[in-house]
């Protein structure tokens, strides 16, 4: 089963830190953020951004994080740099900081290959261990894939990973079948991604008795580490030592072979966490300091990470392509014309369409300029936060294979071991990231977008990071909890506010529930929800209102169908919205009552100028 | 930001580019630094490993993996042909003796006592890395490659498929918003990179690929004859490998879109010159756009003193642009001025703009993330 992710190892800081500069290292900008105490709490004050400079003709990741941080030196007026260096530790009130911290994902981020035995299980654990510590896995080969092994040996050799996580057999089990993925692999020689001189390296956390095997058929071709099984016995996953591993790996072999990591390894006072490891760590904070089930999100240009904690169990997923601009394309490719266009309120032929998403494929940094072509981006992107989803049930599941002890009522149920660990209905919290959910003009759509694509039952909440700021904060809770806490509630994390979906069908207009509201000051709301409808209601995000809905005999609102519940709902930036459309949510198949539909959702709610 | 505009597209009459050539796995290099290449010349060349093959000896002979030994023919390091019996198995009874034979032709590399697994490997397969461009050899990196320098003309294209081509430039049209038909592709552009107008359509797609074409360079496809020539959507813009019948480089974008007049009268100025051609595309950091290189002939005008495009700081006022995103999309101007202050645009985003004047006088205000500059001017 899934585990904590592994924090790196807390740096020694002798001097208090008032005055914090982070950067994160993206694909293609370098986001810094300053922070300082002011009074009592820590506050997120300016930000900068750069290019990116992993590639040529740079090839030196400190010069755009230079450039980022002079940014903020412009705006706020601080000397932060001395030449390249930074000036640490704060020498006055406008001189240095007190710490340089950084995370990265450019170059591609940390790509890993893994290996197991039967897919659906020490495959599928080892695919866990990988993408919980932050790496994008680009393959699974396991003995049962399907292919053949010449197959499986080219695709290791055409295939060039920054590490490889070895898995497979339980402790004191056949060591075969992982022997021979070792004879593979050497056979294979594969090389690293970075650096044609340095040895790959290679984690093996299979069955121990294997490691002898392994280490003489490995030893010489790789940088092997050997370290504990990650499915020691088939009822339990132990991911944490191949995380930890895979951590260590990074910064001493993958990070020191990307152009100029050296540097910025030196010049940070902390070690840089891959980015969707320190987000990672920030929304298990969330979750655990609150005692929530969450899923949170971070849509980017090339890919979309989705996390969950769901009962204390926390999984990543990464969708390799699926994002806003580079893999905008592949979001078209993927869902269909159909599934987009369905959340398009007006008519556009589908060449002028395609015409306009390769358009931005190949030129990514562009914005939209009119209201139509946000739309357009708006659906695309509901479609890639719904595929991402889809992908994360699939791979955040309960262990697979194992023998399940049943109860004379689980008999009739036939469950199968494996089961998705996200429950809508148990969903507390949904939290947004990423460049079009953080920067929508009007938050209300950042909240649609998510609603519509995620769907969530019941009574959810609903929050976007305000600037992307998530990575920064998450390896500043390594070396300073009470920072990351402050600048995460005041600064980072916008309430959107809560959708009450009741799960059923019905026909538009007929009753779906009643409500009454009452709000903080004792007013009462109430009225009646039909189906079809989409309302939102005022309520500001410090205010808390209690909500009584009563819906009908075939509707649910997760205590059963017809039975009604009772809930105190937060509020938030957008307030409280009434979902009656019906779970799973339907859309007309006729154009016109489809657009129809749509324009009035979004007039309901206010979603752009024109419906406002 | 600081630095916030779009680089925009090489296109420049004049220049030195110099161009890394990497073998894949280590090899010889078989030029000498100051040497003078041409583009089809071999400048290294490396021995790629043959592919292997497991045989599962235990399993077919029905021994125990730690027997294999016993029964193998053929050592660690033998030479195998194929059909050759690798192991076979001694029983009391002829009848029942079983042969194992190599399926390929190659060496036997490894045998596992632990898996019963015997692997063969093919013979090396030769790989030559070509020179790419007429030039000269400024670097050479042992056993791994060189670097290819040439004065020359460079266009960079906005999209391409194929790989790497050559050959003399060919002008198809008369203009660069005149679409490229069927009928201005005649069989005497067979192997020539040819170069249209405005757009192509997917029968003069076909037409290309009839005539056997080099390269296309176009100023833009529909996507779904995009779709329809590669056979499937493209997902994400990482190119290079497609095997089409040639090379196919988009000046501009999608939709029908003129090739920029200076891009069209620069390649028009050296028709039936012999060209370089890459259509790999990859659209990440460090951003690989599909390019012309035309080197300069012996003898030809112009300054060699240029090592490398200069770096730009930032646009500034009078700079041509190109609009890249709806609803001007493709149109040129000039920079008329550059507010320091965010305005609200349409979509109620607050965002940095320019202004931006056009040839017939009017003006309009785009976000700076939607321009391009037109750069090697």
């Amino acid at each position: 089963m899934s585990v904590p992710n592994p924090a790196p190892i807390k740096p020694v800081v002798s001097h208090p830190l008032n005055v914090i500069v982070a950067t994160d290292c993206g694909s293609t900008t370098t986001k810094a953020i300053l922070i300082e105490k002011v009074g009592d709490a820590y506050r997120q004050t300016y930000r900068g951004e750069a290019p990116t400079t992993v590639e040529a003709p740079f090839e030196d990741v400190t010069r755009g994080v230079l450039n980022a941080i002079a940014e903020i030196e412009e705006l706020s007026g601080r000397k932060i740099l001395d030449g390249d260096q930074i000036i640490t530790p704060c020498r006055d009130a406008k001189t240095g900081v007190d710490i340089y911290i950084s995370t990265s994902s450019a170059g591609g981020g940390l790509q890993m290959m893994v290996t197991g035995v039967v897919q659906n299980m020490t495959g599928e654990s080892a695919q866990r261990a990988a993408l919980g510590a932050g790496a994008i896995v680009i393959d699974v080969l396991a003995s049962n894939d399907g292919r053949l092994p010449h197959e499986k040996i080219e695709r290791i050799r055409t295939m060039r990973p920054d590490m490889i996580l070895m898995s497979g057999g339980t402790d004191g089990g056949a060591v075969t079948h992982v022997v021979e993925m070792a004879e593979y692999i050497s056979a294979a020689e594969p090389r690293p991604r970075f650096g044609a001189t340095y040895k790959l390296p290679l984690i093996y956390a299979g069955n121990k008795d294997a490691q002898p095997q392994v280490k003489k058929i490995l030893g010489e071709k790789a940088a092997l580490v050997l370290t504990d099984n990650i499915r020691p016995v088939l009822e339990r996953e132990n991911l944490a030592p191949a995380r930890n591993k895979i951590h260590d790996l990074f910064l001493e072999h993958v990070m020191q072979q990307a152009p100029g990591y050296k540097k910025l390894i030196e010049m940070a006072g902390a070690p840089i966490m891959p980015t969707p490891a320190a987000v990672g760590v920030i929304m298990e904070t969330i979750a655990k300091r609150e005692h929530l089930n969450l899923i949170g999100v971070d849509i980017g240009g090339a890919t979309t990470d989705v996390f969950s904690v769901f009962e204390g169990l926390f999984n990543r997923t990464v969708s390799a392509n699926l994002g806003m601009s580079y893999s905008i394309s592949n979001v078209l490719a993927e869902a269909g014309l159909a599934n987009i266009m369905r959340w398009v309120p007006f008519s556009i032929d589908e060449q002028t369409l395609r015409n306009r998403i390769k358009n931005k494929m190949v030129r990514p940094t562009t914005i939209p300029q009119t209201l139509d072509e946000l739309q357009i981006e708006h659906a695309i992107a509901r479609e890639a936060l719904r595929l991402a989803l889809i992908h994360h049930k699939s791979l955040a599941t309960a262990l697979k294979g194992i023998q399940q002890e049943r109860t004379i009522s689980d008999v009739f149920e036939q469950q199968q071991s494996g089961k998705t660990l996200i429950d809508m209905l148990k969903l507390d919290l949904i939290v947004g990231s990423g460049g079009i959910l953080s920067h929508a003009p009007r938050r209300v759509q950042s909240m649609l977008m998510m609603v519509d694509a995620y769907e969530p039952l019941g009574v959810t909440r609903l929050s976007v990071d305000s600037i992307f700021m998530m990575p920064h904060l998450g390896v500043l809770s390594t070396i300073d909890e009470k920072a990351a806490t402050d600048v995460f509630v005041r600064d980072c994390m916008v309430y959107l506010g809560t959708c009450v979906a009741p799960i059923g069908q019905g026909k538009n207009g007929e009753r779906c529930a009643d409500y009454v509201i009452t709000f903080p000051d004792g007013r009462v709301d109430k009225g009646q929800l039909a189906f079809g409808d989409l309302r939102l209601i005022p309520l500001a995000g410090d205010q808390k209102a209690s909500i009584a809905i009563q819906p009908v005999k075939q509707v649910n609102l997760g205590a059963g169908a017809g039975v009604s519940i009772t809930r105190e709902v937060q509020g938030g930036v957008v307030g409280l919205m009434l979902d009656g459309r019906g779970r799973p949510l339907q859309l007309p198949t006729d154009h016109a009552a489809r657009v129809a539909a749509l324009t009035k959702w979004y007039s309901a709610v206010g979603l752009y100028p024109t419906a406002s | 930001m600081a630095h916030s505009y779009t680089p925009g597209l090489t296109v420049t009459e004049h220049t030195t580019v110099r161009r890394r050539r990497m073998l894949s796995l280590p090899g010889t290099v078989l030029v000498t630094t100051g040497e003078e290449v041409r583009a089809n010349q071999a400048v290294a060349r490396a021995e790629l490993p043959g592919k292997v093959y497991p045989l599962n000896l235990a399993n077919q002979l029905g021994v125990a993996p730690d027997e294999i030994h016993e029964y193998l023919i053929k050592k660690a390091g033998d030479p195998v042909r194929k059909d050759e019996v690798l192991a076979e198995n001694k029983p009391l009874i002829k009848w029942l003796k079983t042969e194992v034979r190599s399926p390929i032709t190659g060496v036997v590399e490894s045998a596992s006592t632990v898996t019963g697994q015997v692997l063969l490997r093919e013979p090396p397969r030769v790989l030559e890395l070509l020179g790419y461009v007429d030039g000269r050899i400024v670097e050479v990196i042992p056993q791994q490659g060189v670097v290819v320098e040439t004065d020359c003309s460079l266009v960079q294209g906005i999209f391409g498929i194929g790989g790497e081509t050559g050959g003399e430039i060919v002008i198809a049209v008369t203009s660069p918003d005149e679409a490229l038909t069927p009928r201005h592709l005649t069989a005497d552009m067979k192997a020539k990179v040819v170069v249209g107008g405005s757009f192509i359509s997917s029968d003069a797609l076909a037409r290309a690929k009839e005539v056997g074409v080099a390269c296309v360079v176009i100023g833009g496809i529909h996507d779904k004859d995009l779709r329809a020539l590669l056979g499937y959507d493209l997902g994400v813009a990482i190119t290079g490998t497609e095997q089409v019948g040639f090379t196919l480089i988009l000046t501009e974008g999608f939709g029908s879109i003129p090739m920029a007049g200076k891009t069209f009268a620069l390649l028009s100025a050296h028709a039936g010159q012999q060209a370089s051609i890459s259509g790999a595309t990859q659209i990440r950091a460090g951003v690989i756009r599909p390019e012309i290189i035309i080197p300069k002939q012996a003898g030809a005008a112009g300054d060699h003193g240029i090592a490398a495009m200069p770096q730009r700081e930032g646009i500034r006022i009078g700079d041509q642009v190109r609009i890249i995103r709806d609803p001007l999309f493709g149109k040129i101007g000039e920079v008329a001025s550059l507010p320091a202050d965010l305005q609200k645009i349409p979509t109620e985003s607050e965002v940095r703009v320019m202004e931006v004047r056009f040839a017939d006088g009017t003006k309009a205000v785009i976000p700076r993330t939607n321009i391009e500059l037109i750069e090697g001017a």
